[in-house]
Order: structure tokens, then C-alpha cells, then sequence
């Protein structure tokens, strides 16, 4: 990869991060944070978008930009967990059951639904 | 209404999220993995992300809460940006397609299973230390 390509990663992953940042506060500010709906909007958003991304079948510096840099960036395993946890801890266990669950199976439709899209588009 | 941001905080996610995406996208194409196979990479920077999110944010929030920028820059940015969501899913369905249920199914529920015991233990480690400093 070019050294111009490594620029746009470092550019767009900083930009995935504040993207997620602004999205999870907007929804979190309109649902009320009792249930981490805003990762969930963020991680289920980005799965449909990276879909999207693979049915158009991107290649190359362009696929590790968009989907690696952009969308590896917006979306988040390690907030997924943590707020799991920390529901949990505060006596919530079946609420981090409902939160791990939803979106391993809704993410896995939004991409799959993105990337029947894509592949029709 | 949403807060408005405030632009050092956008600066500091931006740049802990740039270096998480760095780390992400090199480790991605140093060690790459076939199709439908364990996806060390992504498995790897998961689950490490979870540990240093659950370290840095009980340490932030129960430690040291004086540091403006420091949750932004390390959680949210480097944290949330070394770990990924969508590229976990696309991994499962390529596995689904080539039809290993069996390795999804180990993949989805090791990442899920170790990723949350990463956050609780490392969040009690922090307290520990505290208790006995």
C-alpha cells in the first residue's frame, strides 16, 4: 500500500471513530441510555454498510479503506462488550444477554441484507 | 437535544481512533488469513481492545477522574477503533456461506465469551490495585 493510502487510513479510522462517537450520542440522547442502543445503531449501521461494500465488490486499496479504515473503525467489538459487562454489574444480566444476542443476529441480517443489496444495485 | 461536542474531544477520538485503525489495518495485512477460516487478526486486536477498554475506562471512571481527554483518546478512540463489529460479521457469513456452522458458531461464542471475561477482569483488576494502594 502507498504511503498516500496509509494517510487515508489513519485519516478515515479517526473519522470512523467520530462518526461512531456522534451517532452513539444522537441515538443515545433520543432512547435514553438504559440499553446501549446507541452501539447498537452504530455496530448494526456499519455491518449493513460493510455489506453493501462487498456486494459491489470493491478491491483493492479502495476495499481496505472503505471497509478496513472507515467501517472497521465506526463499528466496535470492545463498547459491544463493555457495556455487556457493565450491565451485568449493575444487576442487568438479562438485559446484556438481550444486547450480546440482538446484535450478533441483527448484525449478522444487516449484512447480509447490505450485501444482497449490493450485489443488486 | 444533543450536547454539542467540544473540539479537543473530537480531536483526541479522532487521533486514538487513527492509531487504532493504523494498528488494525497492519496487523490485517502482515497475517491474513484464507477465507473461512479462524480469523486470528480480528479475534487478536477483539480481544485485546476489550481488555485495555475495560482497564482504561474503570480506571478513568473510578481512578482518575480528572482527565478530560484521556477516555475519548484511549476508549473511545483507540479502543473503539482497534476493535471491529462489521468486519467480525462479514467473517461469520463467509463462514456460513462455505457452510462451517461448527466454526461460526466457535468463533461467534469464543469472541463473545473471552471478549466480556477480558472487560471483567481487567475492570477487577483495577479496582484490586486500588483497594490495596
Amino acid at each position: 500500500m502507498s504511503p498516500f493510502a496509509w494517510a487515508g487510513v489513519a485519516v478515515l479510522g479517526g473519522g470512523g471513530a467520530i462518526l461512531r462517537f456522534l451517532l452513539d450520542g444522537l441515538v443515545s440522547a433520543r432512547v435514553g441510555r438504559d440499553l446501549p442502543f446507541g452501539t447498537l445503531a452504530v455496530n448494526l449501521s456499519g455491518a449493513l454498510l460493510l455489506g453493501l461494500v462487498t456486494g459491489i465488490v470493491l478491491t483493492g486499496d479502495a476495499l481496505v479503506l472503505v471497509a478496513g479504515a472507515t467501517l472497521g473503525s465506526f463499528t466496535t467489538f470492545s463498547t459491544w462488550m463493555f457495556e455487556s459487562q457493565r450491565l451485568t454489574e449493575e444487576g442487568e444480566g438479562r438485559y446484556a444477554l438481550v444486547n450480546v444476542g440482538v446484535s450478533l443476529a441483527a448484525g449478522l441480517g444487516a449484512i447480509a441484507l447490505g450485501r444482497f443489496i449490493g450485489g443488486h444495485l | 437535544m444533543v450536547p454539542r461536542p467540544d473540539r479537543q474531544e473530537l480531536a483526541a477520538i479522532a487521533l486514538g481512533g487513527a492509531a487504532g485503525a493504523l494498528l488494525r489495518v497492519a496487523l490485517s495485512r502482515s497475517y491474513t488469513s484464507a477465507d473461512a477460516s479462524w480469523p486470528w487478526v480480528t479475534f487478536a486486536v477483539n480481544i485485546a481492545g476489550a481488555i485495555l477498554l475495560g482497564y482504561f475506562v474503570t480506571r478513568l471512571q473510578e481512578r482518575l477522574p480528572l482527565s478530560a481527554y484521556r477516555r475519548p483518546l484511549l476508549g473511545t478512540g483507540f479502543c473503539g477503533a482497534l476493535t471491529t463489529f462489521s468486519t467480525m460479521q462479514l467473517e461469520l457469513l463467509r463462514m456460513l456461506d462455505a457452510h462451517r456452522y461448527g466454526l461460526a458458531t466457535g468463533y461467534a461464542a469464543v469472541s463473545i465469551a473471552l471478549g466480556y471475561a477480558c472487560v471483567h477482569a481487567s475492570s477487577a483488576f483495577v479496582r484490586r490495585v486500588r483497594r490495596l494502594v
